[in-house]
């Protein structure tokens, strides 16, 4: 349904621009309809910026994302309305996205304006209400209410409520919960679990492995704006193939098991190798004298499982 | 007994009158001892913490004891708590990114402060190099400003800071939330190993993320709207927790291994209630599904079930008895 094929962002950086960052790089992969893909991975990987991208917020440096065949890029006026209906977004924090000021359902007010002039208010607040009830929202606590009379869990189902008023296809989920409560996180999370059975795609965007593997199928590991490992959520958490995959899945608090002792290198090795693995600043299997001077490209380890590193079998049999 | 607390109440003023954001709470932490302390947002977590180091308006000190190490802490008198910050008690804040003055070098920075608790920076320089060590940072981070640093980094030199004048107590407030998986881990090791070094007698380690303290700490205490709910060791708060919100708390986390499609999680239904006006009785029972009469009226008292548990339930004290 959608697909992302090697795209990359260049953010320019330094005073007047001067410098580059290569914040996303040579990213493909695709979400079929009724899918849930978690995008995983640390501060400054990219992942955010591969959101931003689908979501038209800035701009593609190289590469295409095509929605049902369509380049997005191309969209202009109306397509690109219509693209909107399709597709949104929803972020980390809820209570930045609203405007204090204003009670919270302004936010529906603006949909209607932009996307359904000619609807009469009988049947706008039906499909209000229907969509409150869908994110589990009672109309009646909720409406009519500032910001700050609302829970975070509840400002967030009301951003996705939002979205659900469009008939969206694919919903961008930028780290929607890592800002709630334990208590209220996992309803958020089985509301998108809920929604996915009704034929939503979304992008689960996270840095919090176990919710990844709560509710997706497959999952994208990024690691400095590049793929390193791609594969079902069973597979990746299991067996994962990639060392900084591993170091991750290790690192994971768990309640059923305590931390091994699998050192964390916190001191990165001094890179050498700008061409080479991204990884190898930080890759304790990592060898000048391999081939890690050249760029890994994805290699397909089992069915459906790619793994971005030339030496996955030799790092399998160490551990 | 490194820390005892007793009936300590601390209240927001506000325009509405007074927001009960800890109301009454009695531990002890002992020397040596990680306590991590748990809870939704807003149960107080954060105001027990700060309280016991920096009491200031809008927090307003009502009632209660704090001893450390025997010795009386005077936390309502701002001035007089100077003898004892740093040096017996100190914290790591919530936001460690933002902790360092962001005009200063960091090493010029941490002269000052000595010298404002007229402490001697030369020779503290080579305890403070050996710390570094121990963290991996480098010795040049003393020439640098805070923004050169990463947000690790800047966690790691605030821990190395904080601990500097080896304290009595620590509290950490929950600096462990912003950082990535990877990070996390090294941070929360980091502490364990302080305490081993005997750099800090005993910890208050604050987090909403119960995972981590299953990982580091010794015993868990469960905050509940301002109220403890439930003290025990890690072990039995995360296998045997007796208080329903505990159990509630604890089978809300998704773990690895946990997928949607084969068992679904279930949140606690119903929100807090309101500290401004807090209702009678025990303070979880309308979210609690075993509540009966006795919740409604009259307050549970945190009284100990087993040696070294300690819980707030009249259902649980009444199988008990």
């Amino acid at each position: 349904m959608l697909e992302l094929e090697k795209i990359s962002k260049i953010y320019k950086t330094g005073t007047f621009g001067g410098k580059k960052l290569l914040a996303v790089n040579n990213v493909s992969f695709d979400v079929e309809d009724g899918e849930v893909i978690s995008l995983i991975g640390e501060s400054g990987s990219g992942k955010s910026t591969i959101g931003k991208m689908i979501l038209g917020l800035i701009s593609i440096s190289s590469g295409m994302i095509r929605l049902n065949g369509v380049d997005i890029a191309t969209l202009k006026g109306d397509a690109l309305k219509d693209y909107y209906r399709n597709v949104q977004g929803v972020f980390q924090d809820p209570f930045s996205s609203y405007n204090p000021i204003f009670k919270a359902d302004r936010i529906f007010r603006i949909i209607r304006e932009e996307f359904f002039p000619k609807i009469n208010n009988r049947e706008w607040d039906k499909k209000i209400d229907s969509s409150l009830r869908a994110v589990g929202l009672n109309p009646d606590e909720v409406l009519n209410k500032y910001p700050h009379q609302l829970s975070g869990g509840q400002l967030q189902r009301f951003l996705i409520a939002r979205a659900l008023l469009l008939d969206v296809q694919f919903l961008v989920a930028d780290e929607i919960i890592s800002m709630l409560d334990a208590s209220t996180r996992i309803d958020v999370l089985n509301l998108l679990a809920e929604l996915k059975s009704r034929g939503l795609s979304i992008l689960f965007i996270t840095h919090d492995l176990s919710l990844g593997y709560y509710i997706s199928e497959r999952a994208v590991i990024l690691y400095r704006g590049c793929i390193v490992e791609i594969g079902p959520t069973e597979q990746i958490y299991y067996h994962p193939l990639h060392p900084y995959t591993r170091l991750l899945i290790a690192s994971v608090p768990r309640l059923d098991k305590k931390w091994e002792e699998v050192e964390v290198k916190l001191k990165a090795k001094y890179s050498e190798l700008p061409t080479g693995c991204v990884y190898y600043e930080r890759c304790p299997f990592a060898d000048k004298d391999k081939d890690c001077a050249k760029r890994p490209t994805l290699i397909e380890a089992e069915s459906g499982h790619f793994v971005a590193c030339s030496h996955y079998m030799e790092v399998n049999e160490r551990v | 007994m490194a820390l005892q607390v007793e009936k300590l109440k601390v209240y927001y003023q506000t325009l509405k009158g007074d927001v009960k954001a800890l109301d009454g709470a009695t531990f002890t932490v002992e020397d040596g001892e990680i306590m991590g302390l748990a809870g939704e947002s807003g149960c107080g977590k954060s105001t027990l913490g700060n309280s016991l180091i920096l009491l200031k308006a809008p927090m307003r000190f009502v009632g209660g004891r704090v001893k450390l190490d025997s010795e009386e802490l005077p936390i309502q008198e701002m001035k007089k708590m100077n003898n004892f910050r740093f040096k017996k008690i100190s914290i790591i804040p919530q936001y460690a990114m933002t902790a360092m003055n962001p005009i200063q070098k960091i090493g010029k920075m941490i002269s000052e402060l000595l010298r404002s608790r007229k402490i001697d920076f030369k020779s503290t320089l080579p305890e403070l190099k050996r710390r570094l060590d121990l963290v991996e940072l480098s010795h040049d981070v003393l020439n640098m400003y805070p923004i050169e640093l990463s947000g690790g980094m800047k966690q790691r030199m605030v821990m190395v800071l904080s601990t500097l004048l080896n304290p009595s107590l620590l509290i950490a407030d929950e600096i462990t939330s912003a950082l990535d998986v990877s990070t996390q881990k090294a941070v929360a090791k980091m502490l364990v190993e302080f305490r081993d070094r005997e750099f800090v007698k005993s910890m208050i380690v604050i987090t909403h993320d119960i995972s981590i303290l299953y990982q580091i700490a010794d015993s868990i205490m469960v905050m509940y709207a301002g109220k403890l709910a439930e003290k025990a060791s890690t072990e039995v708060i995360i296998n045997s927790p007796r208080h329903p919100y505990t159990k509630l708390l604890i089978s809300s986390l998704p773990d690895i291994g946990i997928k949607y499609s084969q068992k679904k999680l279930t949140g606690i239904p119903g929100k807090p209630p309101l500290l401004l006006d807090p209702p009678t009785g025990c303070r979880f029972r309308k979210r609690c599904p075993v509540a009966f009469e006795k919740c409604l009226n009259e307050e549970p008292p945190f009284i100990e079930i087993e040696k070294d548990h300690f819980i707030a339930c009249w259902k649980e004290s009444e199988k008990n008895a």
